[in-house]
């Protein structure tokens, strides 16, 4: 079980390699990787600085990854979340999930992305050409953790 | 009691973190929204669209009915946007 919070950038072949290492019963590793777009809104983005609630966003993302084991039969769970200043093409999140099976790793990894979006307190400020905005909360990303209800 | 304010409502009312004595009448985090709107103008416009208020106590989310105490660690932030 590893949560991060960093402000610097992680390297997804070396968290792979130590994710997996000395690992024979895991029979499927999903992995997902978010990137700072160039354009959101129509306007172009030159850069994002994540603002995040230290404290708890490792609460949240330590309780988002007790859920997903508690839904599926994970051998391991990653979460990597930065912070601070980015730029487009930067990696801002990584999450990768163990199982014995594919199913459980598709599936969680999903899940950890979407319970993540609405529940870890980070907040992104976008610079474009007229100036920094707050990025608005989406009505997809509710209704996206919304399907894992229950 | 110690209030933390996050992204757009940090830069809004000016401040990152107050510490207020809470009126007896304010018990539950809807309480709390409310009463600070009366602090300041610009609090009361940052805490206009309760909507987009959202708050965390002890570091948990909680609805507007949650119960808050003077040794509790609040926080009123925006919807989060993070991922």
């Amino acid at each position: 079980m590893a949560i991060r919070v960093q402000a610097g950038d992680f390297d997804v072949g070396a968290e792979y390699a130590a994710f997996t290492a000395g690992r024979t019963s895991v029979g499927g590793v999903a992995m997902f990787v978010g990137l700072v777009r160039d354009i959101a809104g129509g306007a172009a983005v030159s850069a994002m600085t994540l603002e995040h609630y230290p404290g708890m966003t490792e609460k949240q993302l330590e309780t988002i990854e007790e859920e997903a084991r508690r839904r599926w039969p994970l051998d391991d769970v990653l979460v990597i979340h930065r912070h601070g200043r980015l730029e487009p093409g930067d990696r801002i999140v990584m999450v990768a999930t163990a199982s014995a099976h594919r199913d459980a790793a598709f599936e969680s990894c999903r899940f950890l992305m979407d319970w993540l979006k609405t529940r870890a307190p980070f907040w992104k400020l976008e610079a474009t050409p007229e100036g920094e905005r707050w990025v608005e909360a989406k009505e997809s990303d509710d209704a996206a953790a919304a399907r894992w209800a229950n | 009691m110690k209030i933390l304010y996050f992204a757009w409502l940090r830069s809004k009312i000016g401040v990152p973190t107050e510490t207020v004595d809470l009126p007896a009448e304010v018990a539950t985090a809807g309480d709390l929204v409310e009463w600070l709107k009366t602090r300041s103008p610009r609090h009361a416009e940052a805490l206009a669209n309760s909507k987009v208020v959202k708050v965390a106590v002890n570091q948990e989310h909680v609805p507007y009915d949650h119960p808050i105490s003077a040794t509790d660690e609040v926080a009123l932030f925006p919807p989060v946007t993070g991922g």
